[in-house]
């Protein structure tokens, strides 16, 4: 008898930008000029539809929403870094992803102010609708990869998910599955420290999140997740892994949510203001515009193109989301089957009768 | 035609819609290798290979999870649960995503999947293998419920539901698995989602039934010289609510028998639905035989607990002499 040691781990943690905006030029992923400035572009752009949306939702005119603030980059990476092709499980809090990944603004607003159609996804593009219930939508992706084998088609699905979501059933079957069937599928932790309330230690005595990978037989890497660049280069590589059939990735985006849970949230009450003022010092936004800088891509002048630029997009965006006529009635009724069934035409009806015969 | 018990008719179904269209794909615990613990898909992976007959990780909401997102990228998968007592895991799934995926995305997804369990009691199992809550599928908007009682039912049924489009729990009365044989086509052919079968003809009081409790009612009805009118619902949902209400119109008189407990059970909905469309021809109180309110007993008492010929034979007695 003898005791020996049969496998040891590490885990990697993955920074291109520091907080200055200095790149480490051997971890840069292969972007041109154009594409780092398209990525920025991206950031500003989201970013203001971001406040435009909690500013909608002050004056009553958007619903419930749930901020991105200070999570761009984790989003943004990860989705420029995909496919026209794969698939994205998005939850609540992914609508940078969901504009990278072609999504009107307009229906976005959609979806916040209560009307499904919020969430039929550009043409050609596989945005799956978000999820609300927490880690539930993990096994979508997986089972999406799953088929893109068994179709034999050259598509990954990036699975959308916090800390919170780590703790679900759900997500760790998801990872199980993935393991299991070696599914092309990328797992995309946006860990921003809090699920609401709950910091993440309260999620897992686990020392990483990117580690809970490895007992599931695959690979785990943490990012930076306020570093754009970190964040597309893991996504990049996860998903180069994906098509080739090695199965799938976990990726952790160590970020922070500056802004609270949602709209009907007070932050203030479990957080201290000075662990949010530190936060805001590692912007994702302000890091990667430093970056541009340092590499003469940037200056004032492009700056200001780019705000008036964005500014009218998203207002656009507004303007068209407030002329959409409200849906009908019949709406309600016409997408639980294919068909519409005889007792749900007859309550259908009934309605009607009831609504118009006022 | 080939004489098949239900089982064989599953078996044979899956084999149909499988060979029929390549998106049709089989999972769950013990598909593969074993054949399912009760046989329903012995051959499958030999026949269609691992990457269409997957043997699963045991983990119930997992299997239903992963086939939510095959179907909405293109295959139709056909999970199967072990017994409808683990399909609670996988409630959740069903619930809060399976059946909302064409209404939350304005028909622009669908998620054509059919989840198949064995349920009903009388089989001697341990706890938690003999349940009958099909109630708690029914009253879930956007999903689909059917229930075969015959081998030439569950067949047809069975490739309806691969075929369709939409989200269908599919329960198969274990206790009937085997217990009759009926001459059932080698081929394909399909029995139509939301119309219930009449079993058999008569004038004097409907009886309705489904599933498990169907082969027990037809027994039933051998000791009786009341006509009675013999409905097999065979889909809860959508529930064909003409063929109930003409049937009751004609009889005035009405028993419903189901295995699962009372309380908020289909029998419920059932006879609400005659209260509110042919209560001005009752002749008697709609009566329903059920199982208790209680949890479903170990093996020692199970047979009180199911609906005993004698109590179908009463009910149906005291209703038609009301």
């Amino acid at each position: 008898m003898a005791e020996k040691l049969l496998k040891t781990f590490n885990v990697r943690h993955l920074q291109v930008l520091d907080d200055t905006g200095k790149a480490d030029s051997r971890l840069m992923p292969r972007l041109s000029a154009r594409q780092l400035v398209e990525l920025y572009g991206l950031m500003v752009l989201c970013r203001r539809f971001d406040e435009k949306a909690l500013s909608l939702q002050r004056q009553g005119r958007l619903g419930t929403y749930a901020s991105v603030l200070g999570q761009e980059a984790s989003q943004i990476g990860a989705a420029y870094a995909l496919g026209k092709a794969d698939w994205v499980f998005p939850t609540y809090r992914d609508a940078s992803i969901l504009i990278v990944r072609k999504q009107p603004m307009v229906r976005v607003l959609q979806y916040f102010g209560g009307d499904e159609r919020g969430s039929i996804p550009a043409e050609g593009v596989n945005n799956f609708p978000i999820s609300i219930p927490v880690g539930t939508q993990g096994l979508h992706a997986v089972g999406a990869g799953m088929a893109a084998t068994v179709q034999k088609k050259k598509f990954a699905a990036l699975a959308c998910f916090g800390d919170g979501a780590t703790s679900e059933g759900d997500m760790n079957e998801a990872f199980n599955f993935a393991g299991v069937f070696k599914a092309p599928v990328i797992f995309l932790c946006q860990n921003n420290q809090y699920a609401i309330s709950v910091p993440v230690k309260r999620q897992t005595a686990a020392e990483t999140i990117a580690q809970k990978a490895i007992a599931f037989g695959f690979e785990g890497i943490q990012v930076d997740g306020n570093d754009v660049l970190a964040v597309y280069s893991a996504t990049a590589a996860a998903l180069k892994k994906a098509y080739a059939g090695k199965g799938p990735t976990l990726i952790e985006c160590l970020t922070y949510r500056i802004q609270n849970h949602t709209t009907s949230d007070d932050a203030s009450k479990y957080r201290s203001a000075a662990e949010v003022e530190l936060w805001k010092k590692k912007d994702p936004v302000a890091r990667m515009r430093k970056f541009l800088e340092r590499k003469k891509l940037w200056d004032n002048r492009k700056e200001a193109e780019l705000a008036a630029k964005v500014e009218r997009q998203v207002s656009e965006a507004v303007s068209e989301y407030e002329a959409v006529p409200k849906p009908e009635v019949d709406d309600i009724f016409k997408y639980q089957y294919e068909e519409l069934p005889g007792f749900l035409r007859r309550q259908m009806d009934d309605y009607k009768n009831l609504v118009e015969g006022k | 035609m080939v004489e098949m018990n239900l089982i064989q008719a599953v078996n044979s179904g899956l084999k149909c819609a499988m060979e029929g269209d390549a998106s049709v794909v089989v999972l769950g615990e013990d598909v593969g290798m074993d054949g399912g613990v009760f046989r329903a898909t012995e051959g499958l992976l030999k026949k269609f290979g691992p990457a269409r007959v997957m043997d699963t990780p045991l983990a119930e909401s997992g299997i239903v999870g992963v086939a939510i997102g095959m179907a909405v990228a293109g295959l139709r998968p056909v999970p199967e649960i072990q017994f409808s007592g683990f399909l609670y895991m996988a409630y959740g799934q069903l619930v809060n995503h399976a059946a909302r995926v064409r209404n939350r995305s304005r028909g622009k997804f669908t998620c054509p999947l059919v989840v198949r369990t064995p349920y009903s009691g009388g089989i001697r199992a341990l706890e938690h293998h003999s349940e009958s809550l099909e109630a708690i599928y029914a009253h879930v908007p956007g999903l689909k419920v059917v229930i075969p009682s015959s081998p030439y039912d569950a067949k047809g049924l069975l490739i309806s539901a691969i075929k369709g489009n939409d989200p269908v729990v599919f329960m198969e009365p274990s206790r009937l698995y085997r217990a009759v044989k009926e001459e059932v086509p080698e081929g394909s052919y399909t029995v139509p989602i939301g119309k219930a079968k009449i079993v058999k003809e008569g004038s004097q009081i409907t009886v309705i039934s489904w599933g498990s409790m169907l082969q027990q009612t037809r027994l039933a009805l051998n000791h009786t010289n009341v006509d009675v009118e013999l409905i097999d619902l065979r889909t809860l949902k959508p529930l064909d609510v003409e063929t109930i209400i003409t049937s009751v119109k004609k009889t005035g008189r009405c028993v419903i028998v189901q295995e699962a407990p009372r309380t908020g059970g289909f029998a419920s909905e059932i006879i609400a639905l005659v209260n509110e469309q042919a209560i001005f021809s009752l002749k008697a109180p709609v009566a329903r035989v059920t199982g208790f309110d209680t949890i479903f007993p170990l093996y020692k008492l199970e047979d009180h607990y199911l609906p005993s010929t004698e109590r179908i034979i009463n009910a149906i007695e005291a209703t038609a002499n009301y």
